[in-house]
This record gives structure tokens, sequence and C-alpha cells, in this order.
């Protein structure tokens, strides 16, 4: 099974990324980016990524999550975040992250913010 | 159990941080350690092998990297040696500094610190640097 395991659906004109895993230094930071990328050569630019089956980040991964973020913002898109593990809720605070991120606990208004 | 020592040499490669991960997991585990605790040490024993492997080591096959797990009454203590040149970690930039937020890298010394209790850095007679991390029971 791999490390991370990415499903992709689309909620109109957003992507919502359904993942589960790690994202970690190696394959979990490089299944994100890899499909980041091909989201952006896609034109999809609302991307929403839903965070609740990712029980475990390391330093890489969120480095992952900043580049992403920079890298859809770049191009004129969005990058948010749904669903916080606790644990992940509480790397992204320590790192003052929560202060840069758009975070949801709604799917639906995770969506609506988009617009 | 306490007062165990178990050393590991493992190879520098992005791998080994996983089997260095498991193996302190299991000691760990032996030493009954709270959940809290070893999630603690696992982010930082896992940041710790990424440095050695990657900044230290630079992924020279020719190189390994040493991890010895202690444990005492008290605390447990867990080293990871490269063969690196070595760093002064004074200097690398606070990661929570406005200027350095949105940085994709420069995290995993903060880490090490924000999760246990002591961390210390020394350049070995023979070269290369040993970072030393301390968790209280």
């Amino acid at each position: 099974m791999a490390e991370l395991n990415i499903n992709e659906r689309q909620a109109g004109d957003v992507t919502v990324l359904d993942m589960s895993g790690k994202i970690t230094i190696g394959e979990g930071s490089v299944a994100l980016r890899t499909a980041i990328r091909r989201l952006l050569e896609e034109g999809k630019k609302r991307i929403l990524l839903n965070l609740a089956g990712v029980g475990y980040i390391d330093s890489s991964g969120i480095g992952e999550l900043v580049s992403s973020y920079t890298a859809i913002g770049k191009d004129g898109g969005q990058l948010k975040l749904l669903n916080l593990t606790q644990k992940l809720q509480d790397l992204l605070t320590i790192t003052k992250l929560l202060t840069v991120f758009d975070v949801y606990e709604s799917e639906a208004e995770a969506l609506n913010s988009f617009k | 159990m306490t007062g165990e020592t178990t050393e590991l040499t493992l190879p520098s490669q992005i791998d080994t941080v996983a089997t260095a991960a498991a193996a302190v997991a299991e000691f760990v585990g032996r030493e009954g350690i709270s959940d809290d605790a070893a999630f603690g040490i696992d982010m930082a024993v896992r940041e710790a092998v990424t440095n050695a492997v990657l900044h230290g080591n630079r992924q020279d096959e020719g190189k390994v990297v040493e991890i010895i797990l202690k444990s005492s009454p008290d605390a447990v203590e867990i080293s990871v040696h490269d063969q690196g040149p070595g760093f002064n970690p004074e200097e690398v930039p606070d990661p929570t500094a406005q200027e350095n937020l949105l940085k994709a890298s420069g995290r995993g010394i903060f880490f090490m610190r924000s999760f246990m209790d002591e961390v210390y850095w020394s350049i070995r007679p023979g070269g290369g640097t040993t970072v030393r991390m301390l968790k209280r029971r």
C-alpha cells in the first residue's frame, strides 16, 4: 500500500483531494507534490485538501503543504485545508502556519469560501 | 524496563528514517513511555535522522548514521550521529518568524526542540555531528 493515497473528485469548480496515510519525507511528500503539479497543469487552481485521513506528517510534509500553497497562489489559484486531525492542527499551530492556511471543518463551508 | 542501551548503524538513505523510527517505537514501547511522549520522540527522531541523512551525510553511501537509544529511570536519551561537516544550530533561522513562514524547509530542528525536553549538538572527535535528545519520563 502506498504511503499516501490521494483520491480526486470535483465539486463544482473546486478540486477536492481526499488524502489518507502519511505525508512524510520521500514517497508521501512526492505524491502530494506530483498531484498538485498535475492539477495546475490541467488548469485546476481551486484546490481543497481533505486531510481527515492523514494521521502523520513531518517537517518535509509540512514544507510540501507550504510549497503547494505558494505554487497555487502564484498561479492565481487557492489552496485550502479541510478536516485537520488534532495532531496536524497542533503542528500547524506551533509552526504558526494556522495563520497562513485557510482551514475548515465543514466541506460545505470550505467549498462556499472559494466563491 | 530501564537501563537499556540499543545501538543501530544505518545507511545514508531516506528509507533509514522509517527504519530508525520503527526501532525507536519498539524501544519506547518497551520502556512504557506515554503515547503523547512517544509521538514527540517519533517526530524528533525522524527529523534528526532526516537531517543526518540529507544534510550531514548528503546521502553518501560511504557514510553511515549511528543511533544510540538509552533509558534511565528518569528519561530516555536518543543520540543520532552523522559523518558530515557539522553546522551551528544557532544559525538556523527561526521558521516561525513572519519572513520564514512560507519557506518550504527549515522546521526540523524546531520540531526536535519542540518535542524533546533537551537537545544538544556536538562535533565528535574524528568528525561528524551528534545530536543528543532527552525526553524526561
